[in-house]
C-alpha cells in the first residue's frame, strides 16, 4: 500500500499529469456510458436545427444535418478511443515480441532490424493510406493498418532496452543456474522492459488517434457514416466558414485527448526511469 | 589521419552502404508486395468493363502477370532500375513523368517547413535547456507537446479559416494559375509551410533540449565556465557546436515527417504536390502511381538518412575512430 501511495504521489507531483489523467478518465467514462446519458441522440437529424451556433441546448452547436455536436463527440469517442487503444495494444504486443527476439538473439538482430528500418522508411500516414486502400475502409482495417505502421517503432525501442538488459549480471546469473531461454525472456527480462513499453503504449495511443483522424479526413479511414472525431472534422470543411464550431470542437477533442496521453506517457517515463527525464 | 583510422573509416562506410542497400531492397520488396496484395486484377481495371476474359489473359501475359511472383518481381525491379515506374492507369502518362511534374511544390514545401521548424526548434530547445525547470522550459515543453498533439489537417483548416477566409491575407488553396510567377507561388506556399513547420518543430525542440542538457553537463563546459568566459559564449560557442551533431540526425527524421505531413497538408491546401497525388491515386486505385510514389518517397528517406549517417562519421571523430 505504502509503495503504491508513493508511486502515485510521485506521478502526480506534476499537477498536469493529474489533470491529464482526469481528462482521459472522463473521456473514457463518457465514451462508455454515452449510450444512456447523452443530452441528444447523436444520430438524430433535425433539419430545422441545422448549423446552429453553440447555445444552452446544444453546447457545441449542431452540424449540417442538425445533429448535436457534443453528443456526437462523446459518441464518436468510442470509435476514436477504441481504434487508438486497439492499435496501441496490438503494436505493443507485436513490437515487444520482435524487439525481444532481435535484442536477445544476435543472429536475428540484423535481419529483423533491417526489416524494421525498411518499414520505417515509409511516412506513417502514407503507409497507413496505402494499407487501408488495400485492405478496404473499415474500423478493423484501420486498426490493422496502423498496427503494421507502429509495430516497428515499438520493436526498435524494445530492442534497444533488451540489448542493455541482456548484459546485466543478474541475467548472466540466471543463465548460469540453468534458467531456460523462454523463461529467461518472459520472467526475467520482460518485466524490466515494462517502463519503455508503457511509455510507448501511451504515445502510440496518441499517434494512432491522430493517424486515424488523418486517414478519415483523407477519406480512406473508417468510412464517412461512422462518427469518429476525424470524420466529423472532415465533414465540417464545407461549412467551416459559416459554422466554425463544426470544425473547432471535434478537433479540440482530438487535441486534448492526444495531449493528455502524451503528458501521461511523459509522467510515466519520469516516474519509472528518472534518468530519461525530458528525453524523447 | 593514420592509415589505421582510414581503414576503420573505410570499413564503417562500407558497412553503412551495405546496410542502406539492404534496406533499399527490402523497401522495394515491400512496395512490390503491397500493391500485388491489393484486391482486384490490375489488368481488368486497366482494360475497363468491355474487356473480355481473353483480352485480360493476353494483357496479363504481355505484362508478365502470368509468371511466378519472384519472376514478376525481378522483371519489375529491372524496369525500376532503368527508371521506368510503369504507366499511370488514370492519367495515361508514365509514372516517372507524373512524379516529376508534382515534385516541385512538395520540395519547396519541405524546404520551407524544415527551415521554419529549425528556426523555431533550435532556439527554443536551447532556451529550454539553459533555463531548465524554469517557467520558460515549462512553456516550451508544453507548446512542443501541444504541437505533437495537433492534427496537421485541423491546424491547416483553422489557419485557412482565420488567416485566409477571415483576414484574407493568404490564398485559400492551390498553387496559383499554371505558369504563375514565383511570388504568387511563394504566397500560396506560406500557409502550408507555416502549419507543417510549426507542428514539426516539436521534435526538434525536444531533441535540441536533450542534446544541450547532455553537453551542458560535460567537464569541458565547466572548464570553459571556470576560465571566466561569459555564459553566452559558453552556451552558444562551446556547447552548441557539439549539441548540433545529434540534431543532424533529427533533421533526417523531420524530413520524413515532412513528407508524411505533406500528404495531409497538401490535401488541405490543395497544393498539386506528391502528397496530393498519392491521396488521389489511392482514391482512384491507380496502383502504378501509388507504387511509384511509395518507392520514391521511401527511397529518398533511406538515402537522406544514409547521407546523414556518413556526415556523422566525418563530423564526429568518435564514430570515425570506432
Amino acid at each position: 500500500m505504502a509503495e503504491w501511495r508513493l508511486l502515485l504521489k510521485t506521478l502526480f507531483a506534476r499537477r498536469v499529469v493529474l489533470i491529464a489523467l482526469v481528462l482521459l478518465a472522463l473521456m473514457l467514462l463518457m465514451a462508455a456510458i454515452s449510450q444512456w446519458v447523452l443530452p441528444h441522440d447523436p444520430m438524430a437529424m433535425k433539419v430545422s436545427q441545422r448549423l446552429r451556433a453553440p447555445n444552452w441546448n446544444h453546447w457545441s452547436g449542431t452540424d449540417e444535418l442538425g445533429r448535436d455536436i457534443t453528443s456526437r463527440i462523446f459518441y464518436g469517442a468510442r470509435y476514436s478511443l477504441a481504434i487508438g487503444a486497439g492499435t496501441a495494444l496490438l503494436a505493443a504486443f507485436f513490437g515487444t515480441l520482435l524487439g525481444l527476439l532481435a535484442g536477445f538473439f544476435k543472429h536475428l538482430d540484423a535481419p529483423l532490424m533491417r526489416c524494421v528500418d525498411a518499414m520505417m522508411a515509409f511516412p506513417d500516414i502514407l503507409l497507413g493510406i496505402a494499407l487501408v486502400s488495400i485492405l478496404g475502409a473499415s474500423p478493423t482495417n484501420v486498426v490493422l493498418a496502423l498496427t503494421i505502421v507502429y509495430t516497428p517503432r515499438v520493436a526498435r525501442v524494445v530492442r534497444a532496452s533488451t540489448l542493455v538488459i541482456r548484459e546485466l549480471p543478474y541475467v548472466e546469473a540466471a543463465r548460469a543456474v540453468g534458467v531456460s531461454t523462454p523463461r529467461l525472456l518472459s520472467v526475467h527480462i520482460l518485466p524490466n522492459l515494462m517502463s519503455p513499453i508503457l511509455v510507448q503504449l501511451s504515445f502510440i495511443f496518441a499517434y494512432a488517434l491522430l493517424a486515424e483522424a488523418g486517414l478519415s479526413f483523407l477519406g480512406v479511414g473508417v468510412g464517412a457514416e461512422i462518427p469518429t472525431w476525424g470524420t466529423m472534422v472532415a465533414a465540417s470543411t464545407q461549412y467551416a466558414d459559416r459554422a466554425f464550431w463544426t470544425l473547432f470542437f471535434p478537433g479540440m477533442a482530438i487535441v486534448l485527448t492526444a495531449l493528455s496521453l502524451q503528458i501521461l506517457g511523459d509522467g510515466v517515463r519520469d516516474l519509472l526511469d528518472p534518468r530519461l527525464k525530458g528525453m524523447q | 589521419m593514420s592509415r589505421m583510422s582510414w581503414g576503420i573509416l573505410g570499413r564503417t562506410l562500407l558497412g553503412r552502404l551495405g546496410g542502406m542497400l539492404a534496406v533499399l531492397s527490402l523497401v522495394s520488396v515491400l512496395v512490390f508486395l503491397l500493391t500485388r496484395l491489393a484486391a482486384g486484377d490490375p489488368m481488368a481495371m486497366l482494360l475497363g468493363d468491355q474487356a473480355s476474359l481473353a483480352d485480360i489473359a493476353l494483357a496479363r501475359e504481355r505484362y508478365g502477370l502470368d509468371q511466378p511472383l519472384l519472376a514478376q518481381f525481378v522483371l519489375w525491379l529491372g524496369e525500376v532500375l532503368k527508371g521506368n515506374l510503369g504507366q499511370s492507369i488514370f492519367l495515361q502518362t508514365p509514372v516517372t513523368q507524373v512524379l516529376l511534374d508534382r515534385a516541385e511544390p512538395t520540395a519547396w514545401l519541405a524546404i520551407f517547413s524544415v527551415s521554419l521548424a529549425m528556426l523555431i526548434g533550435v532556439p527554443c530547445g536551447i532556451a529550454s535547456a539553459v533555463w531548465r525547470g524554469r517557467w520558460i522550459d515549462q512553456c516550451v515543453s508544453t507548446l512542443a507537446m501541444l504541437g505533437a498533439s495537433m492534427p496537421s489537417f485541423w491546424m491547416g483548416l483553422l489557419v485557412i479559416q482565420l488567416l485566409a477566409v477571415g483576414a484574407g491575407w493568404f490564398p485559400v488553396s492551390g498553387y496559383g494559375e499554371p505558369g504563375a510567377g514565383w511570388l504568387t507561388r511563394l504566397h500560396h506556399l506560406l500557409l502550408p509551410s507555416l502549419v507543417l513547420g510549426t507542428l514539426n518543430s516539436a521534435l526538434i525542440i525536444r531533441f535540441t533540449r536533450a542534446s544541450m542538457l547532455d553537453i551542458l553537463g560535460e567537464d569541458y563546459i565547466r572548464t570553459a565556465r571556470s576560465k571566466g568566459l561569459t555564459e553566452s559564449t559558453v552556451v552558444l560557442k562551446h556547447a552548441l557546436r557539439n549539441a548540433l551533431v545529434p540534431i543532424l540526425t533529427v533533421l533526417g527524421l523531420t524530413l520524413a515527417l515532412m513528407i508524411g505531413g505533406a500528404v495531409v497538408t497538401e490535401t488541405v491546401f490543395n497544393l498539386p504536390g506528391l502528397g496530393n497525388l498519392v491521396v488521389r491515386a489511392v482514391l482512384r486505385r491507380d496502383y502504378p502511381v501509388i507504387q511509384g510514389a511509395l518507392l520514391v518517397i521511401a527511397g529518398i528517406y533511406v538515402i537522406i538518412n544514409f547521407t546523414i549517417d556518413v556526415l556523422y562519421v566525418f563530423v564526429d571523430p568518435r564514430v570515425r575512430h570506432g
